[in-house]
């Protein structure tokens, strides 16, 4: 064995990090590294900087009070020439467009007339292109955009943004969507735990209290969702659920129902599929827990003189909770990530937030709003993995 | 205190675990007297931990029936027995205290506040684990877990207490020490004690009484006395301390004397204990301590000679296997002062009180089963 007994303690200390080193140098590579590159997006903010280095450093150094000095105006209007010419001025028009909307039409049109000769080194003159140079909305949201740093994504991510006069003020209310779909995200899969609790529990019960030989096929069909890949899985849910499927057409055949019942695509086709998938993930780890008991404690409680229910809820119950909190957390933060599900068999106000993060990630190309949007994300998922460690940890197992 | 009053009633119980499959107990037929220690003895598979799990109500007879103080036990759920039961594996709950722990069959009958509390400490207190309430188990040795598994399973008075090998995972020291305590317990409070345990040793030094199990049967119930020095049948005497089992064949028989021969031909008197007439198969029981040795015939009336094979020492006495002629073997205790040397010729002998023969269809099997 290496690190045997007569190495001294350092040696062996650097001998068990060399045999981990090569794994974690993967994860760092492969996973940490990009993770926080792709996280710092939602602060980093070099757009403007990379195509206006000299505006960029103005802005910097304005105090943003009133209307920019005319020098400032110079510039801009120079670096808009120039950027025309260079072809990147959609980078900046993009990155303004998120702060002020209309700013894109607002630099192409001001760099036509530029082009074609109009005079734009004062902010009149400019204003004399469009009168929106003379209002302080375009100026506020280029100083936003000065870099190296942004407020911009985040807070768009809460439905807020920087007003003109550096104030944090709701987004118009049409245009305030996250702080819902947050909410709907979270409360999905809330729902989506405390089913797997209420539906889980009994089974992990009954597979721990059978022989093996028992248990065995009966956790083969528990585990069957993980094996089963997620179309053909929806597909087989879409076949029993949808208005002429297989269960509204038997509840129809027994009159409990005279019109069929809408069971997918809307919300309660949501909790069905990501319950029946995220089943697993609650089972084992109580499973686990469960084994774990010997059947002597319920026993020595009826002996004791507990009847059955009072033996359940106060020796065997206490004891399963750390493995219902974990299974539960580890449910809760696998369904904050759902996206596929929802979309093949939910409707269109059952879409979670990384269905925004995809948006933002394959089809608007703003990774800055994908990384906030992840972040936020996060943020609440990390305080959730902590609380529910602790938790664990003052139930002794 | 008064005449012993019988409190349990084993009436013709048997437990079959599947139809049609082998009894785990059969014909059970068992009295228990109140403040007696008895204990089921045997070796796994023979019993006695599912008579206890029918006495606990953990397990239902599939046939007869079970009374505790003249009442059929049948239809009265393990929660109303109101017997304390100690686990081999102490089944402590581990997320409550030790105090906790000892107040909870109090808690399940409504006893809380300051008298809960006074019973917990003096349950504490009785085995010596004074001022450890705040503890929790797993902080614990395995003496001191299976400690407040008796506190607990004392402290709400129950009518009897069974334990189910509660030494069996402790080591000899512990085991020992344990046994005294127990023993000690049991007189203060004169507890009714049904105690399992599949060692020997532990069932004669702790019991009033020992009832043998062997395949799903009760071979002898009786005192350890009683037990030990007048087996019922081969199982008793080759399971219960250690003894020479002589084949032979019965010559003669008058009442309770019989005459054997051993395969070589030596002519040895026993105690008759079961049927045998001449010609049939016998085995003979005679323990090590009751085999005498010297270098004259010894004056009793079986004496017949062996050959010294080995000499173990033993500190406070050694041992001696000596084969007999014509095949078996004996182990003889000495005193650790007598000088033998391997290869020397020995008379031995011992008196047919002591030596006792079964008939050998009965309990070969048995035995043979129990040695190894």
């Amino acid at each position: 064995m290496p690190g045997s007994r007569a190495r001294p303690p350092g040696v062996r200390r650097w001998w068990s990090f060399a045999l981990v080193a090569p794994l974690l140098l993967f994860l760092l590579a492969s996973f940490v590294a990009p993770v926080l590159m792709m996280l710092s997006r939602a602060v980093i903010d070099r757009d403007l900087e990379r195509v206006w280095p000299d505006s960029a450093a103005a802005l910097r150094q304005w105090d943003g009070a009133g209307l920019p000095p005319d020098a400032l105006a110079a510039t801009v209007s120079r670096e808009i020439g120039a950027a025309a010419r260079a072809g990147t001025l959609n980078q900046v028009a993009n990155r303004l467009n998120y702060d002020m909307v209309g700013s894109r039409s607002l630099l192409y049109a001001t760099a036509r007339q530029l082009a074609a000769g109009r005079p734009g080194s004062t902010v009149s003159e400019l204003a004399r292109i469009d009168p929106r140079w003379g209002q302080r909305g375009i100026w506020a949201a280029m100083r936003h955009a000065d870099g190296p740093f942004t407020r911009h994504y985040l807070l768009a991510a809460l439905d807020r943004r920087l007003s003109a006069d550096d104030r944090i003020v709701p987004v118009p209310a049409e245009q305030a969507v996250f702080a819902n779909i947050y909410l709907r995200t979270f409360k999905i899969s809330a729902i989506v735990a405390l089913l797997c609790v209420a539906l889980g529990y009994p089974v992990a019960c009954l597979l721990a209290s059978l022989p093996e030989r028992k248990a065995n096929p009966l956790l083969i069909l528990v585990l069957l969702p993980f094996w089963t890949s997620a179309l053909v899985r929806t597909a087989a849910w879409a076949v029993l659920l949808q208005t002429d499927g297989v269960v509204n057409k038997a509840l129809q055949t027994i009159g409990l129902i005279d019109a069929p019942l809408q069971l997918i695509y809307n919300r309660l086709g949501v909790y069905i599929v990501m319950t029946h998938v995220l089943l697993p993930f609650f089972v084992l780890p109580l499973y686990g827990v469960m084994k774990g008991i010997p059947p002597t404690a319920m026993r020595a409680a009826s002996s004791l003189g507990a009847p059955p229910v009072r033996a359940f809820l106060t020796v065997y119950l206490p004891q399963t909770l750390p493995g219902v909190a974990a299974g539960a957390i580890i449910v809760f933060t696998l369904a904050l990530g759902y996206y596929v599900t929802p979309a093949l068999v939910g409707g269109g106000a059952d879409q979670m937030i990384s269905a925004s993060i995809a948006f933002y990630t394959n089809q608007s190309l703003n990774w800055g709003m994908a990384a906030a949007l992840s972040l936020l994300l996060l943020l609440p998922l990390m305080l959730m993995v902590f609380a529910g460690r602790t938790m664990v940890r003052t139930v002794p197992a | 205190m008064t005449v012993a009053a019988s409190l349990v009633e084993f009436r013709g119980v048997g437990k079959r675990y599947a139809a049609g499959g082998p009894a785990a107990v059969a014909d059970l037929d068992l009295v228990i007297e109140r403040g007696e220690f008895l204990t089921l003895l045997g070796p796994s598979g023979s019993g006695k931990t599912t008579t206890l799990m029918m006495l606990a109500g953990f397990e239902t007879p599939s046939t007869g029936e079970i009374f505790l103080g003249g009442a059929s036990l049948a239809d009265r759920p393990p929660y109303r027995r109101n017997m304390g039961v100690v686990f081999q594996n102490y089944a402590l709950f581990p997320h409550m205290s030790v105090a906790e722990n000892v107040a909870f069959p109090l808690r399940v009958r409504g006893i809380r506040g300051s008298e809960a509390a006074r019973k917990v400490a003096d349950a504490l207190a009785l085995v010596k684990l004074d001022g450890l309430g705040e503890r929790r188990p797993d902080a614990m040795s395995g003496g001191q877990r299976q400690r407040v598994a008796l506190a607990r399973a004392l402290v709400f008075e129950p009518d009897l207490v069974l334990m189910d090998e509660p030494l069996g995972a402790l080591d000899r020291q512990l085991r020992e020490h344990l046994q005294i305590e127990i023993k000690r317990i049991q007189r203060t409070l004169g507890l009714t004690i049904v105690y399992v345990t599949h060692d020997q040793g532990e069932a004669l030094t702790m019991s009033d009484r020992i009832a043998v199990f062997a395949g799903g049967r009760v071979q002898q119930v009786g005192r350890p006395d009683a037990i030990y020095e007048t087996p019922a049948n081969a199982f008793v005497a080759a399971f219960v301390g250690e003894n020479n089992m002589l084949a032979g064949t019965v010559m003669e028989r008058h009442d309770d004397r019989c005459i054997i021969r051993l395969p070589g031909g030596q002519i040895v008197r026993a105690t008759a204990t079961g049927a045998m007439a001449a010609g049939d198969s016998v085995i003979a029981a005679i323990r090590p301590e009751h085999v005498e040795t010297g270098i004259t015939p010894p004056a009793c009336s079986n004496a017949i000679e062996a050959r010294v094979e080995e000499l173990a020492y033993h500190g406070d006495h050694s041992r001696i296997r000596a084969a007999l002629d014509g095949g078996g073997s004996l182990v003889i205790r000495v005193p650790s002062t007598a000088d033998f040397t391997a290869g020397q010729r020995l008379p031995v002998g011992w008196c047919a009180d002591r030596c006792f023969a079964f008939p050998a269809d009965d309990g070969t099997a048995a035995c043979q089963k129990a040695v190894a």
